[in-house]
């Protein structure tokens, strides 16, 4: 047995660990060991990766590559290899991953199990809709090959689908075109949540990626930084020669080891004292930066992945993470009140996101994004006090319609679970007999 | 275009220097396993990895019987009649069970055998054309298990001895010549089993790290390499100390 925890650190419970390390030895592998769970990198926050003193199938192991056409720039590779594997090998070869989260040290098959989503779901959706198609162990001892045309039932359950209909194996993904790592940037502050709006609308159409940091602390006219960006190709990028000397340091930085949060402290450094001036020393310094730049892909998508372990900064107890949408009618009241609600509260958040998504329907049956508005906030666990703001929250997502992020969660309730996600009952139908956790047993049967 | 031969090529360790290899530039591979389905996903895997570059990897991939020493002799014959070999990298093995070969020597027989005797013979094969050639480089896969007689794994240790030993008397003879002979010790190595997992007291090093050290001894042609490199203080005082003090301790 070994202690286990997700990323949010909240808890640490004993799981009966296998490595998968042989694709065509997974099924038989969940056969005997059953019933359980897979686990990739252990990025998610919450419950959704942890099965508690049961079985804990680790799929990092899987991390080898099968095929890939320069052509047509279709990967197939197991599910345990890292997004940044697939980056740094093919991003120079002019190819890129659609879709990445904030951190490219997840496992593909976590990506797809959560259908993850990044600063570009207005323009490309979410990442479900790149899989082309995966193969998929029962713990049956069954592999079912599955694409969108003969088993598209199958893909919508399992894209999105939590790990809960069974283990990917395998994926085939198609990648997208880049000519070079850079993006022109623009970073621009704003004061208050109609600005966001206006900023957010405006850069919908000539601007592939789009996010902002919000200061939850500064009250009614939060102010915020909005940040859009667009690939450039090689011709662009060959106009700046001091990019030359950029990529190198680029490439010596990612050969280096990043720096690492080597210890947890006795108290979460991110606080009621130090939460303020965080904020208003990053909002000052992200102000002064603002206006047009160049960023390599790395810095710009994943900033934190530069801090290993940095999730030990929220201290012994850990933090909560709350990522709730909310349609765009309701979007700028629902988002106002959940900033002042965490105002009056005394509770911050350091790491806040705001963003709209596109007007589109994710694929899976428990996708979290929908179109309207997003916003990502964190929480050291400060216990009774922590979870009463959080239900707060709670009420305004349940009255604007809104949705909870499964990967992010840890507490939500089963009735916000269910008017979140209507179409739990078709999704239950594909669910594995053999796998089930914690998360899987907090909010629906097993 | 350096010609790389890999013996044991699903193991991590071998694997993941093969990955090493074929990112920093073309290289022809010869990859050489017991199960054929299962190097096959290596080689396709590095298939993959070798950078877009006008010469692609040409990996082929043989099986042969690990402790058969006449397959063992008809496999290096037929890699060696394919091109010269610059790095044979020996790195199968089998962490054998120290309880069971205790109570089996059947176990234990195939234990010695496929950790200790098989690599030896793979290295001896190997030399003989090196030494016609006078160039080349002999890599070995040792322990650090090898350096003292435990209680709790000698039958793998006394079978990563034979292989230190013998790798000490092939440089001895081959000191004045072109052909190098790496001994390689890696410690406790993080397996996929314990991957991200809060491993309780015992530190172990990745296999990336583990790997990326083998690449270089073999790049500089050192005769020890130990991996990560505080093993080699480690295993000095283990070695040196008494034996009063020694049979107190449960290792």
């Amino acid at each position: 047995m070994k202690l286990v925890s997700a990323w949010g650190r909240l808890s640490h419970d004993l799981h009966e660990v296998q490595a998968l390390t042989d694709r065509t030895a997974v099924a038989s592998v969940l056969q005997a060991h059953q019933p359980g769970l897979a686990f990739g990198n252990g990025r998610s926050y919450g419950d959704v990766c942890l099965n508690p003193n049961g079985n804990l199938w680790l799929t990092t192991g899987l991390n080898k590559f099968i095929a890939f056409n320069e052509a047509t720039g279709r990967l197939v590779c197991e599910a345990g290899v890292l997004l940044c594997d697939i980056q740094r090998l093919l991003v120079p070869r002019g190819w890129m991953l659609p879709v990445t989260p904030g951190t490219q040290r997840i496992t593909v098959g976590g990506a797809i199990a959560n259908d993850v989503h990044g600063k570009n779901h207005h323009a490309v959706g979410s990442f479900g809709d790149h899989v082309l198609g995966l193969s998929l162990a029962r713990t049956t001892g069954d592999v079912l090959q599955l694409d969108w045309l003969n088993t598209s039932d199958w893909m919508r359950a399992t894209v999105g689908g939590l790990g809960l209909t069974g283990v990917i194996v395998t994926a085939e993904l198609q990648l997208r075109r880049v000519s070079s790592p850079w993006l022109r940037t623009e970073t621009w502050p704003y004061q208050g949540l109609s600005e966001f709006f206006e900023l957010a609308d405006a850069s919908e159409h000539d601007w592939e990626h789009t996010v902002s940091w919000i200061d939850c602390l500064a009250g009614p006219t939060a102010r915020g930084i909005f940040m859009r960006a667009n690939h450039m190709t090689a011709q662009e990028a060959a106009a700046m020669p001091s990019l030359r000397a950029a990529l190198a340091a680029q490439n010596r930085k990612m050969q280096s080891k990043p720096l690492r949060m080597p210890f947890v402290p006795p108290v979460s450094l991110v606080n009621s004292l130090s939460l303020k001036p965080f904020n208003w020393a990053y909002y000052q310094l992200q102000k002064l930066k603002s206006g047009i730049d160049v960023a390599h892909y790395e810095p710009f998508f994943y900033p934190l992945d530069n801090l290993q372990h940095w999730n030990r900064m929220y201290g012994p107890h850990g933090f909560y993470q709350y990522q709730s949408v909310v349609p765009r009618a309701v979007g700028q009241d629902a988002v106002q009140a959940m900033l002042d609600a965490i105002a009056a509260s005394g509770e911050g958040s350091f790491l806040a996101v705001l963003k709209t998504f596109g007007n589109r329907e994710a694929k899976g049956l428990l996708s979290f994004p929908q179109p309207g508005v997003t916003l990502a906030l964190d929480f050291p666990n400060r216990g009774e006090r922590t979870l009463r703001l959080l239900a707060q929250l709670d009420a305004i997502v349940r009255e604007a319609r809104g949705r909870l992020y499964m990967a992010k969660d840890a507490r939500m309730p089963r009735d916000l679970f269910g008017a979140g996600y209507p179409r739990l009952s078709e999704f239950a139908a594909h669910r594995d007999p053999g796998i089930s956790s914690a998360m899987s047993r907090r909010l629906m049967e097993f | 275009m350096q010609h790389i031969v890999i013996i044991g090529a699903t193991s991590a360790m071998a694997e993941h220097c093969a990955r090493l290899w074929v990112q920093a530039s073309p290289v022809r591979l010869t990859l050489v396993g017991r199960d054929e389905a299962r190097t096959q996903c290596v080689a396709d895997d590095l298939r993959v990895r070798s950078p877009w570059s006008p010469v692609k990897v040409q990996v082929q991939v043989l099986t042969t019987d690990f402790v058969n020493a006449a397959a063992i002799a008809h496999t290096v014959q037929t890699i060696t009649a394919l091109a010269p070999v610059d790095v044979v990298l020996i790195a199968h093995g089998v962490l054998s069970d120290q309880a069971t070969c205790q109570d089996d020597v059947l176990a234990c027989d195939a234990a010695l055998q496929v950790n200790g005797v098989s690599p030896v013979l793979f290295a001896e094969a190997f030399a003989k054309p090196m030494v016609a050639a006078n160039r080349g480089t002999i890599a070995i896969i040792g322990s650090v298990a090898g350096d003292r007689g435990r209680k709790t794994n000698y039958v793998y240790g006394a079978a990563k001895g034979l292989v230190s030993r013998y790798a000490q008397g092939m440089q001895h003879r081959l000191a004045h010549t072109n052909v190098k002979v790496v001994l390689i010790k890696p410690g406790p190595t993080d397996t996929p089993m314990t991957s991200d997992l809060k491993a309780k007291g015992q530190k172990m090093a990745s296999v990336e790290q583990v790997a990326k050290d083998i690449v270089a001894g073999i790049a500089a042609g050192k005769p020890v390499v130990y991996t990560p490199g505080i093993w080699r203080v480690i295993m000095l005082v283990v070695m040196h100390l008494p034996r009063f003090v020694f049979n107190k301790l449960n290792i």
